[in-house]
């Protein structure tokens, strides 16, 4: 059973359907004592950094995703949820992962909007994907390359696009929208 | 690297997709879900549907094919038409739909594209543009091509994206189902003046007209709709022709 935090922040709708696609079970909830009954969590979103974090506070979610041992999996702002910092809003993450996030130079079109390489160093939630394959991106902001980094981007500069730290991972893109290969990434995810 | 996308637009009136020359004569072919599931398993980027008949009627968008083209594709996909209020968008992103798009009614009200990006993310917002040659100028247009308004085309774009739109969907009316290519020029002018992604529409015939945009302009992606719906080009052919010209597209083979 998986447990799609909805902080009331991002999309999840599409993530919703992708699992409905891969006839998984799933809820959604804000709830720490419902989410616990999750073998799993996707934590998506796209939004505005600080507004979700400060949703994440009034839901008192913080000390339990910091607690949490079972797979979790940031997508998109969800991911650079997971870092120490972002730009956007001057926001404090939570902190998992050791890296900040920063926006784009403005040396190209931003927001970073449409089908990208995806250059991964480790299988697991790549396993069955060839390298390079693209995903679908749009974010405004970049996870700087950190020592959890699995996977990395080009768009203006090389960025992490993809983290894990023990039961922690985290994507950039969204697998929720990324056709085959990324309904094959949440199936990984889920069969971790 | 990142990849130009190639946009298939479905545009739905009553529940079925139609596409006429000019904004006229209105033809029907096809079923939005099914359409938009074969675009996507032939390798489509994104989808854009329009309710055309949305803003003339004042009728609000359905939802209900809107969740079902949501359940049944996993691509990123557009919806706009009849949307002027920020709980009309709230509904349609909800249903499941990546972005909005919104034509007439940011002209009218362009706060509006500062209130929707505000609460879902300028990522959300498509800023779709109709523009016309008048007197040697490019005006905007509203209500599905019938009214000029005294914007600029180059100024309104600029505007729209200081007022947060994430994307512009610029449409040259004067090219829009004549088939003889992009308006190149007004591309290349807009492409250079704003900073976030354009896509081209309005004048796609044959292949050779997909690779003058990407070669000839910045634009992010191209849209089109009846070479696409009557088959004139496959999208899988498309890309590889694309391909073998050195513009990166996403090359899928199943």
């Amino acid at each position: 059973m998986i447990g799609i935090l909805d902080y009331g922040a991002g999309n999840i709708t599409s993530v919703a359907y992708m699992l409905q696609a891969l006839n998984v079970q799933f809820f959604i909830s804000h709830e720490k004592k419902v989410l616990e009954k999750a073998d799993k969590i996707i934590f998506p979103g796209v939004g505005n950094a600080s507004y979700a974090m400060q949703k994440i506070k009034e839901y008192d979610l913080t000390d339990f995703i910091l607690r949490y041992s079972k797979p979790f999996l940031g997508i998109c702002l969800g991911m650079q949820l997971l870092c120490e910092h972002t730009e956007e809003g001057n926001t404090l993450g939570l902190g998992i992962i050791p890296a900040k996030v920063k926006k784009f130079p403005p040396k190209g079109i931003i927001p970073h909007t449409g089908w990208n390489s995806v250059h991964y160093q480790e299988q697991i939630i790549f396993k069955g994907i060839p390298q390079d394959a693209d995903f679908y991106f749009v974010h405004s902001y970049y996870v700087e390359s950190n020592p959890y980094t699995i996977a990395t981007c080009m768009y203006i500069i090389p960025f992490c696009c993809a983290v894990q730290k023990d039961n922690f991972w985290g994507v950039q893109f969204h697998p929720e929208k990324s056709a085959e290969y990324g309904k094959k990434l949440l199936q990984n995810f889920v069969n971790l | 690297m990142l990849k130009k996308r190639i946009i298939p637009c479905l545009d739905v009136k009553a529940g079925r997709v139609v596409k006429g020359v000019h904004f006229e004569q209105l033809k029907d072919s096809g079923d939005p879900v099914e359409l938009g599931y074969q675009y996507a398993e032939q390798g489509a980027d994104e989808l854009v549907f329009l309710d055309i008949t949305a803003t003339q009627d004042n009728r609000k968008t359905q939802l209900e094919w809107v969740k079902k083209v949501a359940q049944k594709i996993h691509i990123p996909f557009t919806v706009g038409g009849g949307i002027s209020t920020l709980s009309d968008a709230a509904a349609i992103i909800e249903s499941g739909a990546d972005k909005i798009s919104i034509n007439s009614a940011a002209v009218k009200n362009p706060d509006l594209i500062t209130e929707i990006a505000k609460r879902f993310g300028s990522q959300c917002v498509v800023v779709a543009i109709d523009t016309q040659r008048v007197d040697k100028l490019n005006k905007v247009f509203i209500a599905g091509g019938k009214v000029e308004t005294s914007y600029l085309t180059e100024d309104w774009c600029k505007k729209v994206q200081d007022l947060g739109a994430g994307e512009i969907l610029l449409t040259s009316i004067d090219h829009d189902g004549v088939k003889k290519g992009f308006a190149i020029e007004l591309l290349t002018d807009v492409a250079k003046k704003v900073s976030i992604p354009v896509i081209a529409s309005g004048g796609a015939g044959v292949k050779e007209h997909f690779l003058e945009v990407f070669q000839k302009t910045n634009v992010s992606a191209a849209l089109a709709a009846s070479v696409f719906h009557y088959q004139t080009i496959s999208i899988p052919e498309l890309k590889l022709y694309l391909l073998q010209h050195s513009i990166p597209v996403r090359y899928v083979q199943f």
